[in-house]
């Protein structure tokens, strides 16, 4: 069957009634929960996960599927009306979109905004359909050694990408990839790292990892520092364009899809990449170039497009290949485990179903967003004066909530707070986050890979550099992780003799060079 | 060595950890046993690498942080850098959070959570106690009825056992 007939079948599935219904609560917690400060997308997805425990499958993804762009969504609200992005993926909106807010254009930055969220949406949605199964008639191809390639791959890229220092990405990885360890090995059924408690067997679940990590990590986190003086949220009015906005943000809306999508979809740790290209895109090509630093509508236009494409293009890798690329990824990526499902190129063949029906899904919540958001953005505008200690407290609440609904137990409360303890001083430490997270995921598949590859071949290590496709990948890594290295080390011998002030502010975007 | 210097270099302490958790994960490793039935791959190799590699980025971080190098704290709308840390509220927010675990199953979900939420409200610095606690209870009782009346989702009952 042909990509566009799996498709129609898949709307078939979720345009019924009852689905429509969790699309639209799926948006709407998602964008309510976004928009709260301090909820990046992947916290807003981790503390809405207990909602669709009780769901059937396919009920439950497609409410995913709008929680998803709703906090993606909800972020940018944030960003342009607080001046506080969420996230690094809204920084770029925030730097256009806030001045825009400040000069009375606040209105015209969140309608350019959720327009060009839903253009790209929709474009990169329908890229999606078209280029998974391809990719999935390549993957079935790709044997353990393959897969544990791209798995390092993945690891390399994430803890290069995401965040300003390697060794700090680096040791996020590794600490995730130690949490992912805790638990029963499923060969040969020994105890690792688990110290006697019965309750840790089972292993630590990964959305306790990612709600301790995010949610309770930045609870504690803004308690040991919080900020006294009273927040500046700008009034907003109903989201309009009008047409020269429209004129000057359609290009942007198409070229930010054109980056975010493809670089989304690459195993490149998600959209902090794709939204600054295309900020510093837009700066060169518009024709008021001295508006960008002052709100023009391009700098919101195009890394909002550039972002939420490549959003979609994350589920490109998630869904053909089973490889999460972004930390909201590894959190989807837990919720289809929770069902007893792996994503990866088998999940097309056996459950075409969930799998289209998600992709259309995906294309209602974008529609559904905008109908939503254009009108409720005033509303929006006042979840975000919240008394910061309500907020907190609410957002420490639901976490427990969700963390002793996924087994009832509460060792799981326990380890989530020394875990939130953990978020707390990598936030201290400007260690990221996400590396940690895709490392409690992607760990014990990449050595069940690993161990799968070593049985075929009887022990031979070089059957992991055996076919070219792995060779290829794991060139790449090796690249990822020498790059900055190697620059930094040139640096240094450049500047060595200089006044070398600037050098550590040169250290800083490092990651985002290669 | 002076409180100045060590007060820069707080993330050797960050680097100290690394290389404890990566020691842990050595010595318990080194206690698996391989059953014989794993003719190839036993449950050691995968941990004895993340310990290896946990130690030497635990090594290379503290030299990181000697050489002057160090992570930018994370920026929020919610936090001041310039402050001190408050370790009187991150202590409060624990303590709320463990009467709330210690609660859990005596007194049931709904009332452990308005404990957590008041305590955290409160430790993180809301003035009107009362009000507080009325926004805690109410938001708790919502909570609880959405969640293990309209979700399913089971919460323990507690005292209110047959009557919610």
């Amino acid at each position: 069957m042909d990509s566009l007939e799996l498709l129609l079948q898949g709307f078939a599935t979720a345009i019924s009634p009852m689905n429509l219904l969790y699309a639209l609560v799926g948006v709407t917690l998602g964008t309510a929960v976004g928009v709260l400060p301090g909820i990046g997308p992947a916290m807003a997805v981790a503390l809405l996960l207990p909602v669709t425990f009780t769901l059937d499958p396919v009920s439950a993804f497609i409410m995913f599927a709008g929680i998803y762009y709703g906090g993606m969504y909800g972020g940018s609200t944030t960003s342009i009306l607080l001046n506080t992005p969420g996230e690094s993926a809204s920084m770029m909106t925030a730097l256009e979109g806030n001045k825009m807010a400040r000069k009375g254009r606040g209105a015209q930055a969140l309608a350019t905004a959720a327009l060009g969220s839903f253009v790209a949406g929709l474009i990169a949605t329908a890229a999606l359909a078209f280029a998974a199964p391809r990719i999935v008639d390549i993957a079935l191809s790709f044997g353990p050694a393959e897969f544990f390639a791209l798995m390092m791959l993945a690891f390399a890229t994430v803890s290069a990408v995401l965040g300003g220092s390697l060794v700090r990405g680096l040791a996020s990885l590794a600490l995730g990839l130690t949490i992912g360890l805790i638990g029963i090995d499923s060969q040969t059924g020994q105890p690792r790292l688990t110290f006697g408690v019965a309750q840790l067997l089972n292993g630590v679940d990964v959305v306790i990892v990612a709600v301790g990590l995010f949610a309770v990590g930045e609870a504690l986190w803004v308690a040991s520092r919080l900020r006294q003086s009273g927040h500046g949220v700008i009034p907003v009015g109903r989201p309009w364009l009008n047409r020269s906005d429209l004129a000057r943000s359609w290009k942007p809306w198409l070229r930010g899809t054109v980056l975010g999508f493809p670089l989304g979809s690459l195993p490149a740790g998600g959209s902090e990449i794709p939204t600054f290209l295309s900020y510093s895109l837009e700066k060169r090509l518009a024709r008021r170039r001295k508006e960008f630093g002052h709100g023009a509508i391009e700098g919101v236009a195009g890394p909002e497009a550039a972002n939420n494409a490549s959003a979609t293009g994350v589920l490109v890798p998630l869904l053909t290949l089973g490889l999460p690329t972004s930390a909201t990824a590894a959190i989807i990526l837990a919720a289809f485990q929770q069902y007893g499902l792996q994503p990866g190129p088998l999940l097309f063949d056996k459950d075409p179903v969930l799998v289209w029906g998600l992709i259309a899904s995906m294309f209602i919540g974008n529609a559904m967003l905008l109908v939503l958001n254009l009108p409720l953005a005033p509303v929006w505008a006042r979840v975000l004066k919240i008394p910061r200690p309500y907020l907190y407290a609410g957002i420490v609440l639901f976490a427990a909530l969700g963390v002793y609904a996924v087994n009832a137990q509460l060792v799981d409360l326990v380890v989530l707070f020394v875990l939130g303890a953990l978020g707390a001083v990598m936030r201290r430490f400007g260690v990221p986050l996400a590396p940690a997270v895709i490392g409690v995921i992607l760990g014990p598949l990449a050595e069940r890979q690993l161990r799968r590859a070593l049985a075929i071949s009887q022990g031979d290590y070089t059957v992991l550099v055996d076919s070219p496709i792995s060779i290829g990948l794991l060139g790449v890594a090796a690249l990822m992780l020498l790059v900055p290295v190697v620059g930094r080390f040139l640096r240094r011998r450049i500047d060595r003799g200089e006044q070398t002030g600037s050098q550590e502010r040169a250290e800083a975007p490092a990651g985002e060079e290669p | 060595m002076n409180n100045e210097w060590l007060r820069g270099r707080a993330e050797l302490g960050l680097a100290a950890l690394v290389v404890l958790i990566g020691g842990l994960v050595l010595v318990n490793t080194a206690t698996l046993e391989t059953p014989a039935t794993v003719n190839v791959v036993g449950p050691r190799v995968f941990p004895t690498v993340v310990g290896a590699v946990l130690l030497g980025i635990g090594v290379w971080l503290g030299i990181d942080v000697l050489r002057g190098g160090h992570g930018e704290p994370d920026a929020g709308e919610d936090v001041d850098l310039s402050r001190p840390s408050d370790w009187r509220a991150v202590a409060s927010v624990g303590a709320a959070f463990f009467t709330h675990v210690a609660l859990l199953r005596i007194t049931g979900w709904l009332i452990a959570g308005a404990v957590l939420f008041w305590g955290v409200a409160v430790a993180l610095g809301a003035r009107r106690w009362l009000r507080a606690a009325g926004v805690a209870i109410v938001l708790s009782t919502v909570v609880y009825l959405v969640f293990s009346h309209l979700l399913g989702v089971s919460l323990p009952a507690g005292v209110f056992e047959g009557v919610l």
